[in-house]
């Protein structure tokens, strides 16, 4: 028994009682009881919310990007805002489920499944923007280099709007089959016990027929891993190249060396208060309180915390870079951000991000259910408010005094950010009524050494 | 007495590998062990091979890597050279410090996707398979441990009993 060791020191992960056999029936019965009403009343909002996107999408597409609120100064707003939001959103999916996997953190386990969840379904949000923004989206197939019959014109692999095409698509796919490799056991769970044939039939075929022998845990527990490692220079590379977008440009105010590390600071930041803001209800919905403790909202509390920090560090030396560069071009670009006519952005900004994760310092404040979920909220406005203000305060005051101006979004705009809101939680809540949200398998494998029950029967 | 084939079920991963190290010391073979989630130093107890999976994706990993630079190499220096913002476009040598992240990313997708698909392609995993494990519980909370009888049924059977076995069935084969 020895080997199930673990030290006192450490809070259990797994609270209460709990059989190999309980941790089956608590994963299971969301998925095996019909929705209560709150679940319908929340997926019907969304639902609309989604359909009201769909519409302005499909008005985008028919009218053209006239539709939406820029002008020839920012000709790069909400769009591309949203766009970086959702993708810095699916960070901490990759995050939780590969670095922490890597360091052998095992509170991983009870969050995991959600956090790649959640990964998988801002990625699809993010890559709607691109294609909207193209205008004419059924020639999406012009970004993969194909041959073609235009005299063999070929895309342009200098350009970062290039590599993040690549970037996004190996993470969106990567990301996918890492989840549902992990899904298979769980998935195999449910088939076994399922009663009705209909439900039967269907984890059949989403479990692709897992038996659980010995070399198949052999193979998947290696498999886990090498994409984990794979994965871990995966997300960092893909904001990375996100950042690209921007940092390569000679915008003053977007060409800064800070870019890629900041970025990814403030994907694992704001991915993270997502992870919170969706764990924080679904614990409490689907009574998987014993697997995601109080102590993994203090974990992730500590993450936002000290990765918001990253995150005001990088825009003080961004200030400081450019007072301290001599180009009085930078120097305008910064002082306008802070002190011109989006300077109420910049606040938020600034009050979001840095200011509000710093009471997380207090332990009464980070172990609050409450707090860590209005602060959890706070940093997603405050995280969108930050690409807002890099994107359009770089860009409303150009070279050219004659057009500067100002930007304001359009009904559509709003719509389609909304719309992409909506088919999120569409997408969230389907989820948590069908697929296991919690990796059983993985939290059979700690339940011994971490379990409450077993750490005080050995503590005796 | 003829060679029987047992269906032994477990109720405790820790009980399950005492059970099967005992087995392997009787020298009794063990088609297959079904478990519910990974038990650590089961592959080990059962003598079975590590496996290569990662050597594999090693190769795959650099698969990618060439297919990428011959891409690169063929589209923007060989076919079609163009001047894009007076980045030198004439060799592949010039040039490759823009190829760095889509040569990254078509490394890491070939070796993920051909990782995953030799897995599932090993392990028997696809959609419309049929699954394999003989009693349905093993994906829940039991054990069970396909194995031959060996020559004294009864002998094996006590001895499976003291190591804890929640039960014993004999399969027709």
């Amino acid at each position: 028994m020895s080997s199930h060791y673990e030290a006192p020191i450490r809070k259990p992960l797994v609270l209460g009682d709990k059989s190999y056999a309980d941790i089956s029936n608590d994963i299971a019965r969301p998925v095996e009881t019909p929705p209560d009403r709150d679940w319908w009343i929340a997926f019907s909002i969304s639902m609309i919310i989604f359909l009201w996107g769909l519409g302005c999408i499909a008005y985008t597409i028919g009218t053209g990007i006239g539709t939406w609120g820029l002008n020839k100064t920012v000709g790069w707003a909400w769009d591309i805002t949203n766009f970086v939001w959702w993708v810095g959103i699916g960070h901490a999916g990759t995050l939780i489920s590969a670095v922490l996997l890597l360091f052998r953190q095992k509170w991983r386990m009870g969050i995991n499944r959600s956090a790649e969840a959640m990964t998988i379904f801002s990625v699809i949000q993010a890559g709607l923007f691109p294609v909207i923004h193209m205008g004419r989206p059924w020639l999406i197939y012009w970004f993969f280099p194909i041959p073609n019959q235009f005299g063999s014109l070929w895309v342009n692999f200098n350009s970062p709007l290039l590599w993040d095409v690549f970037a996004i698509s190996t993470y969106l796919t990567v990301s996918l089959v890492f989840w549902w490799t992990g899904l298979l056991p769980d998935f195999a769970m449910i088939r076994d016990r399922a009663v009705k044939p209909f439900r039967k039939k269907i984890y059949s075929l989403l479990s692709f027929g897992w038996s659980g022998r010995a070399k198949d845990w052999q193979r998947f527990e290696e498999v886990s891993l090498v994409l984990a490692g794979l994965a871990t220079p995966l997300v960092l590379s893909v904001h990375t190249i996100v950042s690209f977008d921007f940092a390569t440009s000679v915008i003053p105010g977007w060409h800064t060396t800070i870019f890629p590390p900041y970025f990814v600071a403030g994907a694992i930041f704001s991915g993270f208060a997502m992870v919170q803001t969706l764990l924080i209800i679904m614990r409490k919905v689907s009574r998987l309180e014993s697997y995601i403790t109080l102590q993994h909202i203090e974990m992730m509390n500590i993450v936002i915390m000290i990765t918001g920090s990253i995150v005001g560090c990088a825009y003080i030396t961004e200030l400081f870079i450019a007072w301290y560069s001599g180009v009085e071009y930078e120097q305008y670009a910064f002082l306008n951000r802070a002190t011109g006519p989006y300077w109420w952005a910049y606040f938020l900004m600034m009050s979001c991000n840095v200011v509000s994760p710093q009471v997380m310092w207090i332990k009464k404040i980070r172990t609050n259910i409450i707090w860590s979920f209005i602060i959890s909220i706070v940093v997603n406005i405050g995280m969108w408010f930050e690409r807002f203000v890099i994107i359009v305060t770089s860009l409303h005051r150009d070279y050219l005094p004659s057009s500067w101006t100002m930007f304001s979004p359009t009904f559509v705009d709003i719509g389609i950010f909304l719309g992409t809101i909506g088919f999120f939680f569409v997408l969230f809540l389907l989820y948590a009524r069908s697929f296991p949200v919690v990796a059983q398998a993985e939290i059979k494998t700690i339940l011994k050494s971490s379990g409450e029950i077993y750490k005080k029967n050995r503590d005796k | 007495m003829s060679v029987k084939r047992l269906h032994v079920m477990f109720d405790d991963d820790d009980i399950l590998l005492d059970a099967v190290k005992e087995i392997v010391k009787n020298k009794i073979y063990i088609y297959e062990v079904y478990t519910p989630f990974p038990v650590h130093g089961l592959d080990k107890a059962m003598k079975l091979k590590p496996t290569n999976i990662s050597i594999a994706t090693f190769i795959y990993g650099c698969i990618g890597f060439t297919v990428a630079v011959l891409m690169m190499y063929y589209i923007m220096i060989v076919d079609w050279p163009q001047d894009i913002g007076g980045k030198p476009s004439f060799t592949l040598i010039e040039n490759i410090p823009s190829f760095v992240p889509i040569i990254f990313e078509m490394t890491v997708f070939f070796a993920a996707h051909l990782m995953v698909i030799t897995f599932y392609m090993r392990s028997k995993l696809w959609p419309f398979k049929k699954a394999e494990n003989p009693e349905p519980s093993t994906t829940d909370d039991k054990f069970l441990v396909d194995m031959e009888s060996g020559s004294n049924l009864s002998k094996t059977k006590t001895m499976l009993k003291k190591m804890g076995a929640v039960s014993i069935k004999e399969v027709k084969e």
